[in-house]
């Protein structure tokens, strides 16, 4: 036993590697990478390092044009209307956009992909009635839906989290569903059940982790959709409200100074945009590097509908 | 064929039905209309009165029927701010968007197809490069902050188009560039993908053998085959347009229905909101039925079935 782990996990050292210098080979999807993890960093310490800077007001600073240092490094990238350091601000405001994102995500991988295991693997009527559903979520705009439900509901955190969560899933449902629905006919899954696997048995330990990796690759590529839709939101003012700050309400803030303050609205804007093209480009990456075989299921978002 | 369109509109009217019911409760469930439709310190009468006027004091079963009933004859409620049929005030917005609509679609399509197309003639190359770069950049930019920007740079300083409202030609360049930005972005990849899948097979093998041009064997033979993807995509695509339409036409001040409904929201003006919901709702269940034939007449295999 213990021998059989020590070589997996030799092997597991040896995937890692590999992936790591497939990484190295490709610079832009480096680059993509190094970026998003600058951001995680931002997101979990910025706040607590920066949030001081981000709120002190420094009236001789106003409108401070960026490219000077003069009131400090901080203010590289100009100053608001009161002062603040815009820097400071964006690093601040990093946790609440990231997070809000990567949490509807993953809720609605959750979700999707649990609900995609049942609608692949148990009964048709099931299947179609959740198939359905994902039908009326998915030909709706999703802006047009959550705009509804936030005016419905309040605009909160939370509330703001299950919109996007709820507009995503579908995405994973298919996709999940239509993977179960081969796997389900693959050979170990015929051994796992002639063995008396239980059904939750068989889906969660024989199904879940083939389907995983495909998930994990939308995951990606949602997480910048998701990004951009609350950012969306907050501009029109029906997503996160102030105090809170978020890139994409820094971005409807700054709207009002734009001719004499210019910077206000764009460097917030060149945020969401690096973020979600990191995403774009390492979600890319990530497809041609799982597997190749499988690229068009991606490419082709409403396959595999039976 | 036949089958396949009728079980096709099935779907797509089951999920139309799904919505009004899901829009007609959830704007129940969440609490007594009268709160969401009249101001905070509205009197108790005037709360009691509206509530009789517009039946919210009656079961929530006998409200849906009659709201169905009023809506098999186009009946949609009366807007709460602008005292007019709210049916009549999202047509009128309509036609704004639509145009906008198609023509940022057809724009958005036939660049990126050209695009796709040509990246794909040569994988790896230096256009393939710099145009997979640029549809990824234009997948992943916010568009409103695209739209704040451009009127930054041409309208403040550069002066060269109008900031927003609707008017001439000049008008149309903004709202039609922001709004194309994204559907072009992800039409190229898919085309490219397509395109590079359809120009590895036989078939385009033995156009080549028998000396067939290459223009026609990538704009006819292989696109043929590619436009199969891209209809399905573009179908995505122009739902989500809506999406952009709505942000588009807030920054643009464009008297469309993106623009309308936010103002309604803004203004808590249910009515409306409702009304547009259920015609935009209309319109995808339309486009769908539309991708559908489309489709029908492109993939013989489905012709005849």
């Amino acid at each position: 036993m213990a021998q059989i782990t020590a070589e997996q996990e030799a092997v597991a050292i040896r995937r890692g590697l590999s992936w790591w210098r497939l990484l190295l080979r490709d610079p832009i999807a480096l680059v993509a990478a190094l970026w998003l993890c600058l951001l995680a960093l931002c997101v979990l310490a910025g706040p607590e390092l920066f949030g001081k800077a981000a709120t002190a007001l420094n009236l001789r600073a106003r409108n401070l044009p960026p490219g000077s240092i003069e009131h400090g490094w901080l203010m590289i990238l100009g100053a608001d209307t009161l002062g603040r350091s815009m820097l400071a601000r964006l690093i601040v405001a990093s946790r609440n956009t990231l997070s809000i994102a990567l949490i509807s995500v993953l809720v609605a991988m959750m979700i999707g992909g649990f609900l995609g295991l049942i609608a692949g693997y148990i009964g048709r009527t099931v299947g179609n009635v959740i198939m359905r559903l994902s039908d009326i979520i998915q030909s709706f705009p999703s802006l047009l839906l959550a705009v509804v439900v936030l005016y419905m509901l309040e605009p909160r955190v939370g509330n703001l989290i299950i919109v996007l969560a709820i507009t995503r899933i579908p995405s994973y449902l298919r996709v999940t569903r239509a993977e179960v629905l081969e796997i389900r006919e693959r050979v170990f899954v015929d051994a796992a059940r002639a063995l008396g696997g239980s059904r939750a048995h068989i889906l969660f330990r024989h199904i879940t982790p083939v389907v995983a990796p495909t998930l994990l690759t939308i995951l990606t590529v949602d997480f910048a959709i998701v990004m951009l839709a609350e950012s969306g939101l907050s501009f029109l003012g029906i997503g996160i409200q102030p105090p809170e700050i978020t890139w994409g309400l820094m971005v409807a803030q700054g709207r009002n100074h734009l001719s004499q303050a210019w910077w206000l609205a764009f460097f917030p804007g060149l945020a969401i945009m690096f973020a979600t093209l990191s995403a774009n480009v390492l979600s890319n990456w990530l497809r041609i590097a799982t597997d190749p075989v499988q690229r068009w299921r991606l490419e082709a978002p409403k396959g595999g509908d039976a | 064929m036949t089958r396949f369109l009728a079980r096709r509109s099935v779907h797509s009217a089951f999920a139309l039905v799904g919505l009004i019911v899901a829009v007609f409760f959830l704007a129940r469930l969440t609490g007594d209309p009268t709160n969401l439709f009249l101001p905070l310190d509205a009197s108790l009468e005037t709360r009691k009165e509206f509530a009789h006027k517009h039946g919210f004091d009656r079961p929530a079963i006998e409200q849906f029927w009659s709201f169905v009933k009023d809506m098999s004859h186009g009946d949609l409620g009366y807007s709460l701010r602008k005292q007019r049929p709210a049916m009549e005030l999202v047509l009128e917005a309509y036609p704004t968007t639509l145009k906008l609509a198609g023509a940022t679609m057809v724009i958005a399509i036939a660049l990126a197809i050209v695009i796709g197309a040509l990246a794909a003639y040569r994988p790896g190359g230096v256009f393939d490069r710099i145009s997979g770069i640029a549809s990824l950049a234009g997948a992943s930019a916010p568009d409103f902050w695209v739209a704040i920007t451009g009127i930054l740079i041409f309208s403040v300083s550069l002066r060269w188009l109008p900031t927003s409202g609707v008017g001439g030609f000049p008008y149309w360049i903004m709202p039609i560039t922001v709004l194309a930005l994204r559907p072009f972005g992800l039409l190229v990849q898919v085309v490219r993908s397509s395109m590079l899948s359809a120009l590895a097979s036989a078939y385009v093998k033995t156009a080549r053998a028998k000396g067939v041009s290459e223009r026609t064997v990538i704009f006819v033979h292989a696109l043929r085959n590619a436009c199969l993807s891209i209809v399905t995509v573009a179908g995505d695509l122009t739902v989500g347009l809506i999406n952009g339409a709505v942000i588009v036409e807030t920054v643009f001040g464009w008297p469309g229905v993106g623009k309308l409904m936010i103002d309604s929201v803004i203004q808590r003006d249910f009515p409306i909101v409702q009304a547009s919901i259920m015609l935009t709702a209309t319109a995808i269940f339309l486009l769908n039925i539309a991708i559908d034939l489309i489709y029908v007449a492109l993939d013989p295999r489905i012709r005849h079935q």
